[in-house]
């Protein structure tokens, strides 16, 4: 395996075809070839331009409501007796998740492209409420695509797209959720290539894709480290985050990879548990791959078919991961671990209850796994878990989980 | 190992065709659809029907740049229990009976992958495979394949489209093998259709830049399309149409009745013909 880190730096890649070691890459039909490089000429010209960083910060400021409080989570740290927890309150951004760091981003770009029809797919529905907002902001057409399994679990979030202007299409092929959906995107896209510019939502996608959405997520690690700073004069010691794709976790990463005192901890979606076959978690369930634009670890059979991912969280629920966490894995760097389903709704209530915050189910798989090492950990130990989304949108399904009726 | 060297069908047949002074007929079917037994029938039966070279899809669970009727030919044939093995297979058995007709693999990166890339393009050849064709593989990330497969004496088909500029031809072309695939329409597999004329267009400028064979897909449904695109390119593939073809042949259970075959080689039969005469 090639590994594109020079010296001993982990933030060097990706080399200059979107390869981070064996995975990233561009695996796209002809057709989409042409569009991505521009993509990745547009992208690269508005990184030199101070015009795009003032614009994106204004909206992320007066907009979003950026920075997110780093607050320090008492009544959890009191509850699991180890180490000192901070939240960083990503679900507390406009439109309630990290999501929408990344689309003012792109949409950001797609205007300075010329681009007049925006795509996107989503599962929990948080990035396709965050693109319907943005382009309701400039307003743009937006057609988001939505598995119907994803559809049924986020009913709210449909209709909060529909509010603001998108057309949300349903996807029944294979297994209706978030998979379907960016295939389904990916084809709109193939024949859209002259107007059309698809916000992917993840650290996913061909290059530029995983590359330029970890850029604009990492305003959330840079704030994390200022804020820490601030608050206890040190860096964090460990950062914890979930992943489906894996954005908000490479957002926080990001500016602390060449930090080797962080410790950085990943969860993916184990589901019903690893060995029953039903999670969604590519790491520890899955081997190397080509899906949707990029090689990395993937669910899948012995004939290389992708297997259906399950989880609770129909934003992880999602047979692959972007490929830099899938070389931040081989290289060792991030340890990378899973929460089932069950583990991720006890965290849920529980962070309810001491902190007075309804998690959505996808941190809820981040805060399950600070439930079992918090306590493992001294009392001095700064811990940051993502709180990367607000779990109004998922009271119906832990409603159903709970044997609760609305 | 088959008799004839595997380089040389695809190569033998269009220089064949030129010598007839005719167009060929590439035909599409996804190997194993509805289900491996009507699917090695049919594949038997397409050359006596009138194509000339065919191209045989690997079904792929996550088809991004097919349409509805080429992801539901993979559904089936996947519930059926075809496989990338089985696909060489049934290549294999095919090679048995012909040792002419050209045969291309079209498909997506992952299976084979999955299956080892030397591996398969080793086994593709044992098989008797000719070509490749794979639709998430574009130039910057085929060079493995492409090395293992020129060792095996398979082509690597490249695909230009209505997106291929002239900056970006060329390096299309480098490395092109057997043929090349105009994709005539900016889109997924059954959609819309190309006009004539913007065919006949693209197809003036690719001959500008490369002797290759150029045979055209995407779009081409009819005999008259076929026949349309025969008088100006090597050779239109029909797949869509095909795909269409045997899907209405099929009962409620999705499963094939006695006309099922037939019907799909009476379409390949009405369209060879149309190419057959296209330039008369």
């Amino acid at each position: 395996m090639t590994v594109p880190v020079r010296s001993n730096s982990y933030r060097t890649g990706p080399d200059e075809e979107g390869h981070f070691g064996q995975f990233g890459g561009r695996y796209v039909p002809e057709t989409l070839m042409p569009l991505i490089l521009e993509v990745e000429r547009a992208y690269a010209a508005a990184g030199r331009d101070p015009v795009f960083h003032a614009e994106l910060k204004h909206y992320l400021t007066h907009y979003v409501g950026r920075p997110s409080p780093l607050y320090p989570a008492d009544r959890l740290t009191a509850h699991f007796g180890g180490a000192h927890i901070y939240m960083k309150r990503d679900e507390l951004n406009h439109t309630g998740a990290h999501k929408i760091n990344n689309c003012l981003g792109q949409v950001l770009l797609a205007r300075r492209m010329g681009k007049t029809r925006i795509i996107a797919e989503t599962g929990a529905g948080q990035h396709g409420v965050a693109t319907a907002t943005v382009c309701a902001l400039f307003g743009l057409p937006c057609v988001i695509y939505m598995g119907e399994l994803d559809m049924e679990r986020q009913r709210p979030n449909v209709f909060r797209m529909r509010l603001l202007g998108a057309e949300v299409r349903p996807v029944s092929s294979g297994s209706r959720t978030l998979k379907d959906a960016m295939n389904e995107a990916l084809r709109d896209w193939v024949a859209h290539v002259d107007d059309t510019f698809y916000v992917i939502g993840s650290v996913a996608g061909p290059h530029p894709f995983p590359m330029m959405v970890r850029d604009f997520q990492s305003i959330i690690g840079e704030e994390v480290r200022e804020q820490m700073v601030k608050a206890e004069g040190r860096l964090p010691d460990v950062l914890v985050a979930c992943i489906g794709g894996g954005s908000n976790a490479m957002g926080l990463f990001y500016p602390f990879l060449d930090e080797p005192d962080v410790t950085l901890v990943g969860v993916e979606a184990a589901g019903h548990g690893i060995e029953s076959g039903e999670h969604a978690a590519s790491l520890a369930g899955g081997r190397p791959g080509v899906l949707h634009g990029s090689s990395t670890y993937l669910l899948q059979d012995e004939d290389g078919q992708v297997i259906e991912a399950h989880s609770i969280s129909a934003g992880l629920d999602y047979p692959g991961i972007g490929p830099e966490h899938a070389w931040l894995h081989d290289a060792g760097r991030v340890r990378y671990v899973s929460a089932t389903d069950q583990e991720a709704l006890d965290a849920f209530t529980l962070c309810a209850k001491l902190e007075g915050i309804l998690p959505a189910l996808e941190p809820a798989h981040a805060l399950a796994h600070v439930a079992k090492l918090a306590p493992t950990l001294s009392r001095d130990t700064l811990l940051v878990v993502n709180l990367c989304g607000r779990g109004d949108k998922d009271i119906f399904s832990v409603a159903e989980r709970l044997g609760v009726e609305l | 190992m088959s008799d004839a060297p595997p380089r040389g069908r695809i190569a033998a047949r269009f220089a064949a065709l030129a010598q007839e002074g005719r167009g060929g007929l590439v035909t599409f079917l996804t190997a194993g659809d509805p289900d491996p037994q009507t699917s090695a029938a049919l594949l038997a039966g397409l050359a006596q029907a009138g194509a000339d070279l065919i191209e045989l899809g690997m079904p792929f669970s996550d088809p991004i740049a097919d349409g509805p009727a080429i992801q539901r030919a993979s559904v089936r044939a996947l519930r059926a229990g075809m496989s990338l093995r089985r696909t060489l297979d049934m290549v294999a058995a095919f090679r048995q009976q012909d040792q002419q007709t050209p045969i291309v693999l079209m498909g997506y990166f992952n299976p084979i992958v999955r299956y080892g890339i030397a591996d398969f393009t080793a086994a593709a050849g044992r098989a008797g495979v000719d070509g490749l064709i794979i639709v998430d593989l574009p130039p910057e990330e085929d060079a493995e394949l492409r090395r293992h497969a020129a060792a095996a004496g398979i082509d690597v088909i490249r695909l230009a489209t209505p997106t291929s500029d002239d900056r970006r031809l060329p390096l299309i072309l480098e490395g092109a093998g057997g043929f090349l695939y105009y994709v005539a329409v900016a889109g997924i597999t059954g959609t819309r259709s190309a006009t004539d004329a913007a065919v006949a267009d693209a197809v003036g400028r690719l001959r500008n830049h490369t002797s290759l064979p150029l045979a055209v897909g995407f779009g081409i449904r009819t005999p008259e399309q076929a026949a349309a695109v025969a008088r100006v390119a090597d050779a239109p593939v029909v797949g869509t149409a095909l795909v269409e073809r045997l899907a209405a042949g099929l009962d409620d259970q999705e499963q094939a009745g006695p006309q099922t075959a037939e019907s799909v080689l009476d379409l390949v039969s009405q369209l060879s013909s149309a190419v057959r005469s296209a330039r008369a």
